[in-house]
Parts: C-alpha cells; structure tokens; sequence
C-alpha cells in the first residue's frame, strides 16, 4: 500500500513529490511514462519563473528538479496510468498501462493538459509533416523558411517570437484584433521586423502534399481571403485538460468536475472524494504558470500528509 | 545489456535492412525527446535479439531527416526488412511503442 500515489512528473507533480516526500511520507510513488518535466520543456524560454533570471529554456528550467525530489525518497515508475478508482475501504486503486494495479491511500493527480488543436481542415491529417504544437522541437526544420503561427495569447506570441529568430518570416494569425497576452510581450511582436500581423483572421484550411504541407488558406472577419505558401503551421491556441484517469467504467467521474472537465478543487486542492487532490493544469481555474503549478503540488502534498496520518493514526 | 544504436549516413541502410527496427527521430534541444529518451533505452534491453532500437540525431544528420521527410520530432519510425511499416509522431508510452515493434515481429 503506497501512502500517495502522484499521477504525472510536470511541476505539479515533482513538487508534490519533493514536499510529500520531505514531509515525512514514506512509500511515495510518482507515475510518469517518460522522463519527468512536463510540458513546460516544450518552451522555448521561461522568464517569470520567480528567482530564475536570464533567459532559460522550459528543459533547462526542469532539469534540476527531479534530482531534488528524489533525494527525500520519491520513487519514479515510468509508465502510463490508465485509470484511479476508490475501493470499498476508501483506497485507491492505480491501474497502469503495463497492467499492474497498485494500492494507495491517497492520491495527487497531476496530469496536466494537451495543447488544443484549432480544428481547422487539413489540420488533424498534416499533424506531424508541417503541422506542430512544438516551436523549440519543430522550429529547426523550418530554418529560413516561412511560417504561420496560429494564436493570440502568451504562448503563442512567445513561440512566434522564438521562431522569428529561425524562420525568415512568421504570419501570426489570431482571430480577433487585439492580444490577450503580457503587454512586454506584444511590444516584442510589434518591434520584430519579420512578423507579420494577420488579425480578425481564422486558419481556413491547410494543404500539403506527399511530403507535407505547402500553404495555408486564411479567411478574415471582412470575408477576403489569403493563401500563404508555407511549409510549416504552428497551433497555440490553448490547452484540454488530461482527466481520463478519473473516467470510471461507468462513465462517471470518481470526482467532481465542471462542464469543460477541470477538476474542481478548493483551496487545499481537496477534490470532493475524501484522499483525492488534483495539482496544476487540470483543476479549475488553473493560471497555468509552472510557478502556480508547483504552488499547487505543495498545497496538495501538505493536505495529503495531514490526510494519510489521520488514516494512519485512526 | 542491450543498448541503442546511434546511427549516421553511413550505417543507416545497413541497420535497417534486415528484421525489425525501431528508430527514434531526435535532437537534443527537444523536450519530449528527452522525455522518451529513457523509454528507449528500456525497449533497447527489452528487445535484445528481437529487434534493433536505434536513434538518429536530426541535428547532426540532416540528411537522413531530410530523406524520410521529418518535419516533426519524436518521429519514431518502425522498418521491417528496410521498408517503413509504421510511425508516430510525439512523445508516447512504453506500451505504445512495444505494441508497434510487436506487431511486425
């Protein structure tokens, strides 16, 4: 019987790690099928980590902290985890992908969320052969080449900055007329030279051929249209949460969750299932900031020490 | 101990022309490469004798990339007898992976 179970290794679960860890909790067990730092490793630079100066890359930023966590006892086991039930005696069930089940008196879900695709025609099926979610992973392939960025908020204007340094030109697509994003951050876009503003505009359809995509058809809110000849789409334009390990077989959720699937928590990140707390991108509310997230794995944690000693104790 | 095999121009076609391969498309800057990188390295013990698990790094051979139309990296790949028979794109789990190899065993 592990004391808690944390399902997912981003910052929200590695914190979870660190403070369940230190705190005294012995048989901790951390389920991430790879290497542990979440999506945030994606990033091309992170500059509001607080303590963190310089520009630093989201890999970078994440290298340190399993180390850390790992020293205080936290175990790694690097597989999927398919589903979590809650017994009859107010356990845990893990099922993992292997097909092995574990037992846990408590449990911290951190899983996160996947970036949204925009649904645009062409999209789904050139995914991968000019299509990307990833600027620092796909970026290098496009190396003085055009391309479009699809998006209006913080991680789009930060990837279509990062790939203006690549690419020869990038057309930033967004569907209104003004940016939702830090203010320092839209004035970077204004004074970089090889961007340019397509706004009131929607990805229309993207097109390709054997080798992957060749343009993009953009329509606008005035109903012109323009065609881009370009060999790669970048898509921000936000995130899904990742809730499938809460879906029970009978299609309910093992807690509460609000009608886009967030997990709804309160201010301990207690779910409404007594033993389960949810951390970082998938709860309601979520800022989705890697310093919100690791607040929320160490908020979870202290709760779950309090709520494994009470079990222990009883 | 099994062990990965990091291949180059030179030994590209040689690798992959007999039996089942596995090769993982990466580059070291890469987040969800890094985040499979252990993952293939298990499937590299795993499957010692069965098939080969092989890494090319698209930074350094550009050319391979280029040939196989990599626009997008993890793209792990899976040859049988030289020919491609499978693919993904993005970082995915071990179970995944060997479910792939699996099927043209």
């Amino acid at each position: 019987m592990l004391d808690c179970a944390i399902i997912g290794g981003g910052p929200a679960g590695l914190t979870a790690g660190l403070y369940t860890t230190r705190g005294g909790l012995k048989n901790v067990v951390m389920y991430e099928q790879g290497m542990p730092g979440g999506q945030i490793t994606g990033s091309s630079e992170v500059e509001n980590y607080p303590g963190v100066t310089g520009e630093i890359s989201g890999m970078d930023l994440m290298m340190p902290w399993p180390e850390q966590c790992m020293r205080f006892g936290l175990k790694h086991e690097m597989v999927a985890v398919t589903n979590v039930s809650r017994t009859e005696e107010g356990t845990f069930r893990i099922t993992r992908e292997d097909g092995k089940v574990d037992e846990a008196l408590s449990v911290i879900v951190c899983t996160g969320s996947t970036p949204k695709r925009a649904g645009f025609n062409g999209e789904n099926e050139l995914f991968g052969r000019g299509v990307s979610s990833c600027a620092t992973c796909d970026g290098f392939f496009y190396k003085g080449k055009e391309v479009a960025v699809i998006g209006g908020g913080d991680t789009a204007l930060e990837e279509a900055l990062y790939l203006s340094k690549i690419c020869s030109k990038v057309y930033l697509v967004h569907r209104r007329d003004r940016f939702r994003a830090a203010p320092s951050t839209i004035e970077r876009i204004m004074n970089t030279e090889n961007i340019e503003l397509l706004l009131d505009a929607v990805p229309e359809e993207v097109y390709g051929n054997a080798m992957g995509v060749t343009g993009l058809r953009v329509s606008f809110r005035d109903g012109g249209s323009r065609d881009l000849e370009i060999p790669g789409v970048f898509v921000f334009v936000g995130h899904n949460v990742n809730n499938a390990v809460l879906k029970q077989e009978d299609g309910s959720w093992l807690c509460d969750v609000n009608e886009w699937g967030q997990v709804i928590v309160d201010l301990s990140m207690r779910t409404s299932t007594p033993g389960l707390f949810a951390a970082g991108d998938l709860r309601i509310e979520a800022p989705k900031q890697v310093v919100c997230a690791a607040g929320d794995g160490a908020t979870a944690a202290l709760q779950a020490i309090t709520y494994v000693d009470e079990k222990q104790n009883a | 101990m099994g062990k990965y095999v990091e291949l180059t121009a030179a030994t590209f076609e040689e690798t992959v022309k007999e039996g089942v391969t596995l090769v993982d498309f990466w580059a070291p800057w890469c987040g969800p490469c890094r985040m499979i990188a252990p993952v293939i390295e298990e499937l590299a013990e795993d499957f010692e004798g069965k098939a080969t698990i092989a890494k090319v790094n698209t930074d350094e051979e550009q050319d391979i990339a280029v040939k196989f139309g990599i626009r997008s990296i993890p793209t792990v790949m899976i040859f049988k007898n030289g020919e491609v028979v499978d693919q993904m794109i993005g970082a995915a789990s071990k179970q995944a992976f060997e479910e792939k190899i699996n099927a043209h065993l």
